[in-house]
C-alpha cells in the first residue's frame, strides 16, 4: 500500500476491487490492525474517533475472511464459538451470550438456528458455513464489517446468497460494509461506492454506478472493457490489456499502470499522478479527461 | 454424418456410494467448444477426468476419433493420449517449479520418444511464440512468470504433441481479470487455426456465454439442459 486514503460512512457498502497483489486484502487487514509482522507502516485508521482499530476488533469492527472452513474451530459447536465471541467483549451471562449467538445465526438465515447452534462446522454445508462466519463477524453488532473475498470459493448461486446476507446486515445491525472482491458485477449490484486499486494505490474512488458505467481511470476502463458481457455478441475477440500487473518491488518513478496503458504519455512515466476530483469521483491519472466513452473503443 | 471428435455416451463415475456422474452423454465436433456448466460438486471435473481416461469410468462409453476408449488397456491408450490434453486451473501447480519452461514444454515430446535433438529446440521456441511468450521465457522457471504467462506456457506444453482435443478445466478462473481476456483470445485463435475441439469447464456464466458454442448444464451428476449461447433465446437465460 502506497499512500491510500478513503473514508467510510455509517451503513455504507464500499467495494474494493483490483487484481491479486494490488493491495486489497492488505487494506482490509490494515483496517483491523492486522498487518503482517515486519511490515513498515505509516498513516492512520480512525474508527468513530478511536485511532486504535486493533482494540475495536470483534467489538466495533468485524472480519469475514475468505476461507470459512479455517475460520471456525472444528472442535466446538458453532453456537459456542459465537457465544465466546460475545463474552470476549461484553459482560453478559452464558445464557444471554447463547441467545445472542442464536439471534446472529437467525439474522444470516440459518434455518432452525437454535438447533443448528449446537452443531459443528463440518455438519454445515459450504454456504451455511460462510453464513456462520458472517454471524461471527456481526454477533456483537459492529459499526463496520470487513469482508475479504467472501465469495471467491463459492459457486454462483451461493455467491449471490452470501452477498445478500452480507448487505442485509447493514439493515439488521446498522453496520457499514467493506467488500473486498475481484467481482465487479457484485460491486455494481451491492456497493454504494467503489475503490479501484492498482499496485497499492487508489486508481479511482467514487459512486459504484458512476465509476463502473463511465470509468475515468484507464485501468478501470481497461478492466471493464476486457470482461465478457452477457449481452455482447458471443465469441468475438475480447479487448485485452497488454502485459501484467507490476511486481511490488519493480515500481519506477511514474504511474504504475503506464507500461500497460494505451493513453500513456512521457509525463506518465515521469511522475506518479495524485488522486484529484473529476466528474464526481477521485481519479489518479494524468490522462483522466481523455479516457474515451464508450469504453469498448478503448482497447 | 461423419463421426464426432468426441462422443460420450451414458458416462458413469462413482466414488464409493456417491454417483458423481450419472449417465451423462454429449458429443463434440472438431473446431467446436462445448462447455460444462453447473454448481460445485455437479460432476464437471469428474466428467473431464473420465473423458481423459485419467480415471476409468464406472460405466458408459468414451468414443474419441471413432474409437471406443474405455475398454482399451493402458498399453493401447498410451499412443492416443497425446491427442487429448488437459489444461488445468492452477497455472503454477501444473508446471514443475524446478524445471525451466522450455524443458516443461519439451517434456511431452521426450516422454513419447518424439524428441529430435536437432529440430526440438526450434519447435519449443515456436510453441512459446505461438502462445504469445517471447522465446527467452524458455530459460525461466514458473515462479519468474505471472499467472497469465504460466497458463500460456501450460497451453504451449499441451500443444506440443499436436492434440485434437483440449480439456480445459477452469483455465482462466485463477487469472486476474485484466489478463483473462488475453488467454481467452489465444484459445480462440488456436482453435480457429488448428481446428481443436475444446471441452471447456467453467463456472463463470459470462465467460461460458462468450466462449462456448454449446453449453451442457450438469446438476448432481446429470445433464439438466443443453443450449447454444448464440441462439436467439439465449439472452433470456
Amino acid at each position: 500500500m502506497r499512500g491510500l486514503s478513503f473514508d467510510l460512512h455509517p451503513g455504507e457498502v464500499l467495494g474494493i476491487v483490483g487484481e491479486s497483489g494490488a493491495g486489497k486484502s492488505l487494506t482490509a487487514r490494515a483496517l483491523l490492525g492486522m498487518v503482517p509482522r515486519g511490515a513498515v507502516t505509516g498513516g492512520t485508521v480512525v474508527l468513530r474517533g478511536s485511532a486504535d482499530p486493533a482494540a475495536e476488533r470483534g467489538r466495533r469492527i468485524g472480519l469475514v475472511p475468505q476461507d470459512a472452513l479455517s475460520a471456525l474451530s472444528p472442535v466446538h459447536p458453532v453456537g459456542d464459538q459465537l457465544a465466546a465471541a460475545v463474552r470476549s467483549v461484553r459482560r453478559v451471562s452464558r445464557r444471554e451470550a447463547a441467545a445472542r449467538a442464536v439471534a446472529a445465526l437467525e439474522r444470516v438465515g440459518i434455518p432452525d438456528a437454535a438447533r443448528r447452534a449446537r452443531a459443528y462446522p463440518h455438519e454445515y454445508s459450504g454456504g451455511m458455513r460462510q453464513r456462520a462466519v458472517i454471524a461471527m463477524a456481526t454477533v456483537n453488532e459492529p459499526d463496520v464489517v470487513v469482508a475479504d473475498e467472501p465469495t471467491t470459493a463459492l459457486d454462483e448461486e451461493r455467491r449471490e446468497q452470501v452477498l445478500r446476507v452480507l448487505t442485509e446486515q447493514r439493515e439488521a445491525v446498522g453496520a457499514a460494509l467493506v467488500l473486498v472482491t475481484h467481482d465487479l458485477d457484485a460491486v455494481r449490484r451491492h456497493a454504494d461506492r467503489v475503490l479501484v486499486m492498482y499496485a497499492g494505490r487508489a486508481a479511482e474512488l467514487g459512486a459504484a454506478g458512476r465509476v463502473l458505467d463511465r470509468p475515468r481511470a484507464p485501468y478501470t476502463a481497461g478492466l471493464l472493457a476486457s470482461l465478457p458481457r452477457p449481452d455482447g455478441p458471443p465469441r468475438r475477440r475480447l479487448p485485452a490489456l497488454p502485459g501484467s500487473p507490476p511486481a511490488p518491488g519493480a515500481l519506477g518513478a511514474g504511474c504504475a499502470f503506464a507500461p500497460r496503458c494505451p493513453l500513456a504519455v512521457p509525463a506518465c512515466r515521469a511522475h506518479e499522478p495524485e488522486p484529484r476530483p473529476l466528474d464526481g469521483r477521485l481519479v489518479a491519472c494524468h490522462r483522466a479527461a481523455d479516457v474515451p466513452d464508450p469504453i469498448r473503443e478503448f482497447l | 454424418m461423419s463421426e464426432p471428435l468426441l462422443d460420450v455416451r451414458d458416462l458413469v463415475v462413482r466414488y464409493g456410494p456417491v454417483t458423481a456422474v450419472d449417465h451423462v452423454s454429449f458429443a463434440l465436433e472438431a473446431g467446436e467448444t462445448l462447455a460444462l456448466d453447473g454448481p460445485s460438486g455437479c460432476g464437471k471435473s469428474s466428467t473431464a477426468l473420465a473423458v481423459l481416461l485419467l480415471r476409468r469410468p464406472d460405466g458408459g462409453e468414451v468414443r474419441f476419433e471413432g474409437r471406443e476408449l474405455t475398454g482399451l488397456p493402458e498399453r493401447e491408450l498410451r499412443p492416443l493420449r497425446p491427442r487429448m490434453q488437459p489444461v488445468l486451473q492452477d497455472p503454477y501447480g501444473s508446471l514443475s517449479p524446478r524445471r525451466r519452461i522450455r524443458d516443461a514444454v519439451a517434456e511431452p515430446l521426450k516422454v513419447r520418444g518424439r524428441w529430435d535433438p536437432g529440430r526440438g529446440p526450434a519447435r519449443v521456441a515456436e510453441l512459446l511464440e505461438r502462445v504469445g511468450l517471447d522465446r527467452s521465457y524458455g530459460d525461466r522457471r514458473p515462479h519468474e512468470l505471472s499467472g497469465g504467462q504460466c497458463q500460456r506456457a501450460g497451453i504451449a506444453r499441451a500443444l506440443a504433441c499436436e492434440p485434437r482435443l483440449l480439456v480445459l478445466d477452469e483455465p482462466v478462473s485463477a487469472l486476474d481479470a485484466s489478463v483473462r481476456a488475453g488467454v481467452l483470445n489465444l484459445l480462440a485463435d488456436l482453435q480457429d487455426e488448428l481446428g481443436l475441439g475444446y471441452l471447456f469447464i467453467c463456472h463463470d456464466r459470462a465467460v461460458v456465454r462468450h466462449f462456448a458454442d454449446r453449453v451442457v448444464e450438469l446438476r448432481e451428476g446429470r445433464v439438466t439442459s443443453e443450449w447454444r449461447p448464440r441462439s436467439p433465446g439465449a439472452a433470456l437465460r
